[in-house]
C-alpha cells in the first residue's frame, strides 16, 4: 500500500511537469485552434539548450531558464510568424502537418549536432531525497513541481489579471469578435505561441534532469501530451493540469500494481473510456460549429 | 390536417428560456409564417424541430407521429427540409454536385451505383432551370453570389421532395427583385403540394405570401390567424413595440 | 471522346504498361525494392485519402492499422504453419477483413469527437497498439519480433512477386477511391468535409458514412501492412507501427492534393523514391529528416492545396485564356 502511495506522490510531482508542458499546448490550441504536434520536440530542444548551458558553463538548469525561456519564446514567435501565419485555408489540418514537419526538422538538427546518444542533466541533487512521513520525496521533483506551480500561477495571473491576458482569452473565445473590439489577433497568436514554447523550455529543463533523452524522445512525449490535453478538453488550462495529474498518477500507480510495460496502456484505456462518455474531454466544450 | 404539431415545447440555455411551453401547428398545404421580435425563439424552434438541438420538454409531431429526438438526417429522410439563416451550401462542390448531395433514402444500392445518376442529374438540372440558375451548374459553390447561393440552397433541399420545408429568413440579405423571385418560387412549390413554415422579419413579405401567421414572443405563441387578423391583434403590436 | 478524355486514357494506359513492365525492364533488386515501397505508399496514400481527404477527418494513426494488418497476416501464418511461396498472398484479404473488424469499434469511438480531437485519438490508438504489440509477448513475440515464413524464392527476382502484390493492392485502392469519388456516397463524404452539419440537414447519414470510409481505408492499409510483413520477414512493433509511416502517407496525400484520386498517387510517386534516396545517402547523419521537413514546408506554403488541384486551377486558367 505504501508503495502505491509513494507512486501516487511521484505521480503528482511529475504530473506537475507534464501539466506545464501540456498547458502550453492547450493554450496554443485555445488561441489559434491549431494542434502543435511539435511541442514534444520543442521540449526536447529546451532540454538540449539547458544541457548546453549546464555542460559547457555549469549553469544550473533552473537558473538557466532565465536564458532559455526568453530564447524559446522568441523561437516560438518566429516559428508562428514564418510557418503558421501563412496558412490560410484548411488551417487546422495543415497546422498539424506543418508542426509535425517542424518537429522532424528540430529532431534532424538536434540529431546532427548532438547525435543519437542519450544525454542527461546530471545535477548534484538529482538523486537526493528526503524522508517525509515515511515516504521518500526526491528533491529534484520537488524543485520541478515548485517551478511548475510558479509558472502556471504566473500564467494564470497574466491571463486573468492583465489586459494582454484578457486579449488572449478574448481571442480564445471568439477570434472574430476579438478583432472587432480591436484586439490584434495576429500578434496575440504569435505571443501565445511564444508563451507555449517558453513553457516547453521550462518543461524541458525538468524533463532533462529526470529523464535521459535524445532527439527521438519527442514521439513518446508528444503522444502523452496530446492525450493529456484531449482528456482535459482541448483549450482548457484547468483541464490540462488535472488531466496531467490523472495521467501521471494512474500510470505510476499502475506501474507498481500491474507492471511498468502496461502502465501507459492503462492511461489510454481511461482516455478512451472518458471519450466514450464525454467526447469533449473533462473540461472541454461541446462545440456545435454553427447552427 | 396539421402537418406539423408542436406541443408545449420548452428549451432553456442555461438561465435563458428560449422556448416556454410553445404550442403551434402548421396546416397541410399552407404557407405559414412565423414572426416575432428578436429573441422570441424562432430559430430555436427550427433547430428543435429539425433535430439539431435536444428539447427540454414538450412534443413535436409530423404527420401525427412523434419526431422528437430524431437526428437531422433522419428528419430530412422523413420529409422535412430546412434552409438556414445564412444560406449554407457546400463551397468546394459545384452547383450541380450540391444538388446531388441530399439523401432521402440511404439504400446501399442507391449510394454506390452510378446508374441512377443520370435520372438524378436530369432532375437536378430541371430544378436549377426552374430557379433560373442552371447556367452556373458547373461553378463551385464558393464562387456563387449570395443570391445564387440562396436559390441553390432551396433548390437542393427540394431534391429529396420534402413535404414540409422550414425556411429561415428566406428574404434575409437579398435585394427586392430577388425577394420577389423567391416568393414566386415558394408559391410555385406550394401549388405543387409543398407546405412551408417560414421565419421572416420582412413583414411585407410575410403578409403577402402567407396564408397563416403565428406570432412568437418570449418563447410562446401569442397569436395566430390570417395576416390581417394578426396585424390588427393588440397583443402582437404590444410584443413588437411594447416595453 | 474529348481531347482531355483521350489524353487521360492514353496516359493511364501508358502508366499501366510501365507499372507492369517495370521489374522486367529494371531488374536489379535495389530498383525493384524502390518499386515495392513506392507502390506501397501509392496504395497507402490513396487509401488514407479515402478517409482523410474526402471527409476531412485527418487520421495520424493509420500506421496502427498498417501494423495491425501486418500482425493479422503474420499470426495466422505462424499458427497455421503456412510455408512460403504464394500461399501467404491468398491470406492477405483475411488480414484486410480482420483490420476492418478492428477498425469498426475504433472508428465508432474516435468519430464521436470532432476533427481536432479525432486526430489525437487516432494517435492514441496507434500508440496503444504499439504498446499492446510490444507487451503481448506470447502472442506477437513482443519486441523480439514476429517471424513471417520464408518465401522460398531468392536472388534477383525476390522482390518481384512483392512488387506485383503491392501493385495489385495499389490498383485496388485507386479503384476503390475512384469508385467512391464518383458515387453519391463519395459526394456525401465531400459534403461532410465542407460542412458536416449542413450535410446532416440534407439527409446525409454522416456517422455511418464517416465510419464506412474509415473502415475501408483501414482495411486497405491493413492489407498493405500484411504484404509488407511478408516482404521484410521480421517484424518489430516499433518499426511496423511507426509514426513515420503514418505521417508519410498523409504528407503524400497532401502534397498531391487531398480529395482527388490522382493526387495521393502523384504525391507518393514523388516523395517515396526521394525519401528512400535521402535515407540511403544521408540516413547516417540525421539531416535527411530536415530535408524532408523542409520540402514539405515549402510545398505547403507555396501550394497549399497540393499539386494536382493547383495544376488543375492553372490549367483551367490557361484554357480559359486561349
Amino acid at each position: 500500500m505504501s508503495l502505491v502511495l509513494q507512486a501516487a506522490i511521484l505521480g503528482v510531482l511529475t504530473g506537475g511537469v507534464y501539466a506545464l508542458m501540456a498547458s502550453g499546448l492547450t493554450l496554443i490550441f485555445g488561441v489559434m485552434r491549431i494542434i502543435n504536434v511539435g511541442q514534444g520536440a520543442l521540449v526536447i530542444l529546451g532540454a538540449y539548450l539547458s544541457f548546453v548551458l549546464f555542460h559547457n558553463w555549469h549553469i544550473d538548469p533552473f537558473v538557466g531558464l532565465l536564458l532559455t525561456m526568453p530564447v524559446m519564446f522568441l523561437i516560438g514567435a518566429v516559428l508562428e510568424v514564418a510557418f503558421i501565419r501563412p496558412l490560410k485555408t484548411d488551417r487546422e489540418a495543415l497546422s498539424v502537418l506543418v508542426t509535425y514537419a517542424l518537429a522532424l526538422g528540430i529532431e534532424g538538427v538536434l540529431g546532427y549536432i548532438f547525435t543519437a546518444n542519450y544525454r542527461e542533466l546530471s545535477v548534484w541533487y538529482d538523486t537526493q531525497s528526503f524522508p517525509l512521513f515515511g515516504f521518500r520525496i526526491t528533491l529534484v521533483y520537488i524543485f520541478g513541481f515548485v517551478l511548475c506551480l510558479a509558472i502556471l500561477a504566473t500564467l494564470f495571473l497574466v491571463l486573468y489579471r492583465t489586459a494582454f491576458g484578457a486579449a488572449i482569452r478574448a481571442t480564445m473565445l471568439n477570434r472574430t469578435a476579438a478583432q472587432l473590439v480591436g484586439v490584434d489577433v495576429e500578434r496575440v497568436s504569435a505571443m501565445a505561441f511564444g508563451i507555449g514554447v517558453a513553457t516547453a523550455a521550462a518543461g524541458g529543463a525538468v524533463f532533462g534532469i529526470t529523464n535521459a533523452f535524445n532527439p527521438g524522445s519527442h514521439y513518446d512525449l508528444i503522444s502523452r501530451l496530446l492525450t493529456i490535453i484531449v482528456l482535459g478538453g482541448l483549450g482548457s488550462l484547468r483541464g490540462a493540469i488535472i488531466a496531467a495529474l490523472i495521467m501521471l498518477v494512474t500510470t505510476d500507480v499502475a506501474s507498481v500494481i500491474i507492471s511498468p510495460e502496461w502502465s501507459s496502456f492503462v492511461f489510454f484505456v481511461i482516455l478512451v473510456g472518458v471519450l466514450i462518455v464525454r467526447p469533449q474531454g473533462l473540461y472541454g466544450v461541446r462545440v456545435r460549429e454553427r447552427i | 390536417m396539421s402537418l406539423l404539431e408542436v406541443e408545449q415545447l420548452s428549451k432553456r440555455f442555461g438561465g435563458i428560456v428560449a422556448l416556454d411551453d410553445c404550442t403551434l401547428s402548421v396546416p397541410e398545404g399552407s404557407i405559414t409564417g412565423l414572426i416575432g421580435p428578436n429573441g422570441s425563439g424562432k430559430t430555436t424552434l427550427f433547430n428543435l424541430v429539425t433535430g439539431f438541438i435536444p428539447r427540454d420538454g414538450g412534443e413535436v409531431r409530423f404527420k401525427s407521429k412523434s419526431i422528437a429526438g430524431f437526428g437531422p438526417d433522419r428528419i430530412y429522410g422523413l420529409g422535412i427540409g430546412r434552409t438556414f439563416q445564412l444560406a449554407r451550401i457546400f463551397p468546394r462542390l459545384t452547383t450541380l454536385e450540391n444538388m446531388l448531395v441530399p439523401v432521402r433514402r440511404a439504400g446501399l444500392r442507391a449510394l454506390l451505383s452510378h446508374g441512377q445518376w443520370g435520372a438524378e442529374k436530369a432532375r437536378a438540372m430541371k430544378m436549377l432551370a426552374s430557379m433560373d440558375i442552371s447556367e452556373v451548374a458547373g461553378t463551385l459553390g464558393g464562387a456563387l453570389s449570395y443570391g445564387q447561393r440562396k436559390l441553390l440552397e432551396l433548390a437542393a433541399v427540394m431534391m429529396a421532395r420534402p413535404e414540409l420545408v422550414l425556411l429561415d429568413e428566406p428574404g434575409g440579405g437579398v435585394n427586392p427583385a430577388l425577394l420577389e423571385r423567391i416568393a414566386g418560387h415558394i408559391q410555385q412549390l406550394n401549388r405543387q403540394g409543398v407546405t412551408f413554415l417560414l421565419v421572416e422579419h420582412n413583414l411585407g413579405f410575410v403578409m403577402n405570401l402567407c396564408h397563416e401567421v403565428v406570432v412568437l414572443h418570449q418563447g410562446r405563441a401569442i397569436a395566430k390567424g390570417t395576416p390581417r387578423e394578426v396585424r390588427e391583434n393588440p397583443a402582437v403590436l404590444d410584443a413588437y413595440l411594447g416595453a | 471522346m474529348s481531347p482531355t478524355g483521350l489524353v487521360r486514357s492514353a496516359s493511364l494506359i501508358l502508366l499501366a504498361v510501365v507499372a507492369l513492365a517495370f521489374p522486367l525492364l529494371v531488374s536489379d533488386p535495389a530498383s525493384t525494392n524502390i518499386g515495392v515501397f513506392t507502390l506501397m505508399y501509392v496504395g497507402l496514400a490513396t487509401s488514407w485519402n479515402i478517409m482523410g481527404g474526402y471527409t476531412g477527418y485527418i487520421s495520424l494513426g493509420h500506421a496502427g492499422f498498417f501494423g495491425f494488418g501486418c500482425y493479422a497476416l503474420g499470426l495466422p501464418l505462424a499458427h497455421l504453419h503456412v510455408g512460403g511461396g504464394y500461399a501467404p498472398f491468398f491470406l492477405v484479404p483475411l488480414a484486410g477483413l480482420l483490420t476492418a473488424l478492428f477498425a469498426i469499434p475504433v472508428g465508432w469511438i474516435a468519430l464521436r469527437t470532432r476533427a481536432a480531437t479525432f486526430v489525437i485519438v487516432t494517435i492514441a490508438v496507434m500508440f496503444m497498439l504499439q504498446l499492446a504489440a510490444s507487451n503481448l509477448i506470447g502472442l506477437t513475440g513482443g519486441t523480439g519480433g514476429l517471424r513471417f515464413p520464408n518465401p522460398g524464392w531468392s536472388g534477383d527476382v525476390f522482390n518481384d512477386p512483392f512488387y506485383y502484390a503491392m501493385l495489385g493492392l495499389a490498383v485496388a485502392a485507386i479503384a476503390a477511391s475512384w469508385w467512391i469519388r464518383r458515387s453519391k456516397f463519395g459526394l456525401g463524404l465531400l459534403a461532410i468535409r465542407d460542412d458536416e452539419d449542413k450535410a446532416t440537414a440534407v439527409g446525409v447519414p454522416t456517422r455511418a458514412f464517416k465510419l464506412t470510409a474509415f473502415v475501408i481505408s483501414a482495411a486497405l492499409v491493413g492489407m498493405m501492412g500484411g504484404v509488407y510483413g511478408y516482404y521484410v520477414t521480421y517484424v518489430y512493433p516499433e518499426f511496423v507501427i511507426d509514426p513515420t509511416i503514418g505521417i508519410s502517407m498523409v504528407l503524400m496525400a497532401f502534397l498531391g492534393g487531398l480529395g482527388t484520386v490522382t493526387g495521393p498517387v502523384l504525391g507518393a510517386l514523388l516523395l517515396e523514391p526521394a525519401q528512400l534516396w535521402l535515407a540511403y545517402h544521408f540516413g547516417a547523419i540525421r539531416l535527411y529528416l530536415v530535408f524532408f521537413a523542409a520540402t514539405f514546408l515549402l510545398v505547403i506554403l507555396v501550394l497549399p492545396r497540393g499539386i494536382v488541384p493547383s495544376l488543375a486551377v492553372l490549367l483551367r486558367r490557361r484554357l480559359a485564356l486561349t
